[in-house]
């Protein structure tokens, strides 16, 4: 690559690796007719709905697909019986007629007019207004809150009862993707950290965002709700029965919107209070990691760890950005530069306070809301000893609190 | 009036004009521009076109094989633009500006410098548009706009200069539109044959009357609502960002206060021809010409206020959900008047079934499966579930590639004989119009059922349980590509030679366009004829 004219290494950069790609589509050519003709893994509708909304709409939905089905076939019908008796070469005379004569005419005119009327706001109009009520009734009888904050590209997600939180990412490995591996069961659909609900509870779910809209989608439960920044959204849903429920981000929020899975793991209620505990305990653990001083061989180990999870979609994983967007970290002058100010504070646009305050207008966000101290000041030190960077200072998740 | 017509043939011959290239940058023929405008379409569709098989390709089969997620993201957003702004409202354009003087028996368009400032904005802003793939490859910027066609904000303000680029063409293509409109409302109004009352005038005519006001009604809006992005993303306000107390959703307001009249505004002109072609090849008169001229206008107005269903899950109060959905159900009332005149046309007719007919028939079955789906994803709660999945791609290009481009070609093969004096070839013209229903049909309603088992649009890979699906509509949308080539041979074909056309072209044409020479003479109507 290196030997490149620098412009063939542009249009390198836009076309992955072009040779084994067109081996790999041409292998899949003969891959794929295969398979489709042995397993068939066909879906033709809905997944099986699991919550009350959800079961709702599929009943909803498929009354709609009978009433158009219909629809199609009777006008489509009286068309192709006219194509095939009216044609020119079985000898049929052309009529003169140009609209309705005669009350019969009329009458036969206005009568499809009459029934779509009665299917639009009848027929589909009043379950539909029964079923937007339902949907909307995000507070009535709530049993808990669950908030979810869409993040480029991952969700966070907050319990406010348990002061539980967390951040979901997806846990496909590179390898996969790139089809180097082979893909697992739940290819894309995978995440480190499941959200769990306790089954038969009105759950309330609040939804925003840190940067760009996202969208919260779970096809089994039959709810989809735009995640806005500055603003928050509500939906709900009632798990029925237990079970793991996959869907995805289904707003264009930017490179990675493809991956960004939403994994609901429901439980019942016993499991789900003793799934509380164990969760308030690794908090608690995580948050006494944070006062203690911590070696550099523990901070890198752990820094390498964060760094592939939140920063590598972007920076990659080699430290060399995808630029012009996603700018290299190494031997970048931010973070190769001072660490605080000779009086311990933040730098303005230096390293830490870039990764914890972002860059407003980029993809770069504010990890002080999804990180914890550790992680940040893992990171940081990772960065700044790593891809050829060779600072060999550290910082003290205790200092990254203090910065707060 | 044949007199009439015989005498201007003889002074039509005698055109003054440049030659060379002078002709075409410096003409104001509506004749010259409008093969300028279906020649920039045809080109630009396939361009549009191939950033598509690029798509599908990738989404052959799961995995990242060709392309990164971010190149991706620019084909899909570009592939819209262009073929909604460079491809089908060109297209329609030509249509107006070939048909609407003939048909009215004016001279020439009422604006005809404006006419030709209006064609040649197109191409400037073509390559405003699709330059930011070329810049990257010389290491400037990242690539074109990547924010899908819908430059939804904030991910527009995060965007590249791409955005910059899309910006400033939806600028320069939104000016040539309404000139264009203006253009055509003062023909329309002010150039009609003596005697061609408003209810009188054809229906292509009042379907680009129709989309005229529309466009006029609805650009500036969306002109507006990018320029507040550009000072966004540029000039420190806060129009779309909720830290400086502007709102996101206030984006989509205003894009798709121009976003849904566009769907009527590409589809208003081919509604307006399929009547012309039904009436000709079943030898039969229009039927209810008054109620499709009230149903174009019922259309245009209901398709103004009708916008948020765009974005249901966006969180709207209830009283707008109900208002929204109940709205957008009634637009069905109108497209109903449409389908019945259009069967009723056939009705006792006595058919026959050349290329433009079966192209008509084939976009009379399958708009109708855009209509009924439009239908269903009208319903709030099932929405919920449609929205933002393949569901709803496979809804609009049924609606805009088999309503649509197929519309346009419906009308290329009707009045390519008038235009060019020949004859195409109508064995290819069925085969073309087979390889494309066929292979239309494998590519996009696998895309219905990927929708409702829940595949999200927009995404570069995808979960296992969507890859058969995605495998047959990448083979459908090549056969259909690559079928395309065989209606530009074919008009290339007619261009060029062929069998000599008569000025009647067809058995059961009716209206003023038909008593012209084909091709008509490069000034026609310079006496205007007189309607009874």
């Amino acid at each position: 690559m290196t030997t490149l004219h620098p412009r063939l290494h542009h249009l390198a950069r836009l076309f992955r690796d072009p040779l084994p790609a067109s081996l790999r589509l041409a292998s899949g050519l003969a891959l794929g007719l295969a398979s489709s003709a042995a397993l068939a893994d066909y879906t033709w509708n809905f997944p099986k709905p699991v919550t009350p909304i959800g079961r709702d709409t599929l009943s909803m939905h498929n009354q709609f697909m009978v009433i158009i089905t219909v629809l199609f076939v009777v006008v489509f019908a009286i068309m192709i019986y006219s194509m095939v008796k009216h044609r020119k070469s079985t000898g049929a005379q052309p009529a003169k007629f140009s609209g309705p004569t005669g009350a019969f005419q009329w009458f036969w005119a206005l009568v499809p007019f009459a029934i779509l009327l009665f299917i639009d706001f009848v027929l589909m109009g009043i379950p539909a207004f029964h079923a937007v009520i339902d949907m909307e009734d995000t507070r009535t009888k709530a049993d808990m809150v669950l908030k979810v904050t869409g993040l480029q590209w991952k969700w966070k997600y907050e319990y406010p009862d348990s002061g539980i939180q967390f951040v979901s990412t997806l846990t496909t490995p590179r390898e996969q993707i790139e089809g180097t591996e082979a893909k697992g069961e739940h290819y894309l659909l995978e995440v480190d950290n499941e959200v769990v609900l306790p089954v038969g509870k009105k759950v309330r779910i609040l939804l925003t965002s840190t940067d760009v809209i996202h969208t919260w989608w779970v096809p089994q439960f039959g709810v989809k709700r735009d995640a806005i920044p500055g603003f928050l959204r509500e939906t709900w849903v009632r798990i029925e029965e237990p079970g793991v429920y996959r869907g995805q981000c289904a707003e264009l929020c930017g490179k990675d919107h493809g991956f960004m899975p939403v994994v609901v793991r429901a439980v019942p209620e016993a499991e789900y209070a003793a799934w509380v505990d164990k969760k308030k305990t690794e908090m608690a653990a995580a948050a006494a990691g944070g006062d203690k001083t911590w070696t550099m061989a523990e901070l890198m180990a752990k820094g390498k760890d964060g760094y592939d999870k939140n920063c590598a979609a972007c920076h990659q994983p080699n430290g060399q950005g995808l630029p012009p967007a996603f700018p290299a970290l190494a031997g970048s002058k931010i973070v190769t530069g001072a660490l605080l100010s000779p009086e311990g504070k933040l730098i303005p646009d230096g390293h830490v306070d870039r990764v914890m305050n972002g860059k407003t207008g980029t993809a770069m966000q504010a990890f002080k809301a999804t990180l914890s101290d550790v992680d940040i000041a893992a990171i940081v030190t990772y960065e700044r000893n790593s891809f050829g960077n060779t600072k060999g200072d550290m910082i003290q998740p205790a200092q990254i609190k203090a910065l707060r | 009036m044949n007199t009439a017509t015989h005498t201007l043939d003889h002074h039509g011959d005698h055109a003054h004009h440049p030659t060379g290239i002078l002709r075409w940058l410096t003409t104001t023929n509506h004749k010259d521009i409008g093969t300028m405008y279906m020649t920039f379409s045809l080109l630009m569709f396939f361009v549009g076109g191939a950033m598509i098989l690029g798509v599908r390709a990738e989404l052959f089969q799961p995995g990242l094989q060709l392309m990164k997620p971010e190149f991706f993201n620019q084909l899909i957003g570009v592939h819209a633009l262009v073929m909604i702004f460079a491809a089908l409202m060109p297209a329609a354009t030509g249509f107006a500006n070939w048909m609407i003087p003939l048909m009215i028996g004016a001279p020439d368009m009422a604006l005809p410098r404006l006419n030709n400032w209006g064609f040649w904005l197109l191409p400037p802003a073509a390559l405003l548009l699709t330059m930011p793939f070329v810049l990257a490859l010389f290491g400037i910027g990242d690539g074109a706009v990547a924010t899908g066609w819908t430059l939804y904000a904030p991910l527009s303000i995060q965007g590249g200069i791409g955005v910059d680029f899309a910006i400033f063409s939806i600028h320069i293509l939104g000016i040539s539109s309404i000139m264009g409109s203006i253009n055509i409302i003062a023909t329309l109004l002010n150039m009609r044959a003596p005697g061609m009352t408003l209810m009188k005038m054809p229906l292509f005519c009042w379907g680009w009357l129709v989309t005229a006001v529309l466009l006029i009604i609805t650009l500036p809006v969306l002109a507006g609502g990018v320029t507040m992005l550009l000072t966004d993303r540029h000039f420190g306000t806060h129009f779309f960002n909720a830290a400086g107390g502007g709102d996101p959703i206030l984006f989509q307001h205003l894009f798709w206060f121009f976003g849904h009249p566009e769907v009527y505004i590409l589809l208003l002109p081919v509604w307006g021809l399929m009547p012309h072609v039904l009436s000709t090849f079943t030898r039969k008169p229009i039927y209810g010409h008054h109620a499709q001229v009230w149903s174009f206008i019922a259309i245009g107005v209901l398709g103004l206020i009708v916008w948020a269903h765009h974005f249901l899950t966006a969180g709207l109060p209830v009283p707008a959900l109900l208002y929204f959905m109940y709205s957008t159900m009634s637009i069905s009332l109108p497209l109903a008047v449409l389908f019945f005149c259009w069967i009723a046309t056939m009705w006792r007719g006595a058919m026959s079934f050349e290329t433009p007919m079966l192209f008509a028939i084939g976009f009379i079955v399958l708009f109708g499966i855009a209509g009924l789906t439009g239908l269903v994803l009208a319903d709030v709660a099932a929405d919920a579930q449609y929205h933002h999945s393949y569901f709803v791609v496979a809804h609009f290009h049924y609606a805009l590639f088999a309503g649509g481009i197929m519309g346009v070609m419906t009308g290329v093969y009707y009045w390519l004989p008038k235009w060019t004096g020949h004859m195409y070839s109508e064995k290819l013209g069925k085969l073309h119009f087979w390889l494309t229903v066929i292979s239309f049909n494998l590519t996009f309603m696998p895309q219905f059922f990927l929708g409702l088992a829940g595949m999200p649009r927009r995404i570069p890979d995808y979960a296992l349980q969507f890859a058969e699906f995605n495998a047959i509509s990448t083979v459908g949308a090549f056969v259909l590509g690559l079928s395309q080539l065989l209606f530009a041979y074919n008009v290339w074909k007619c261009v060029k030679g062929g069998e000599k056309a008569s000025d009647k072209v067809w058995e059961g044409t009716d209206g003023l366009e038909w008593k012209l020479s084909s091709p008509p003479p490069y000034h026609s109507w310079e006496t205007q004829p007189v309607i009874k």
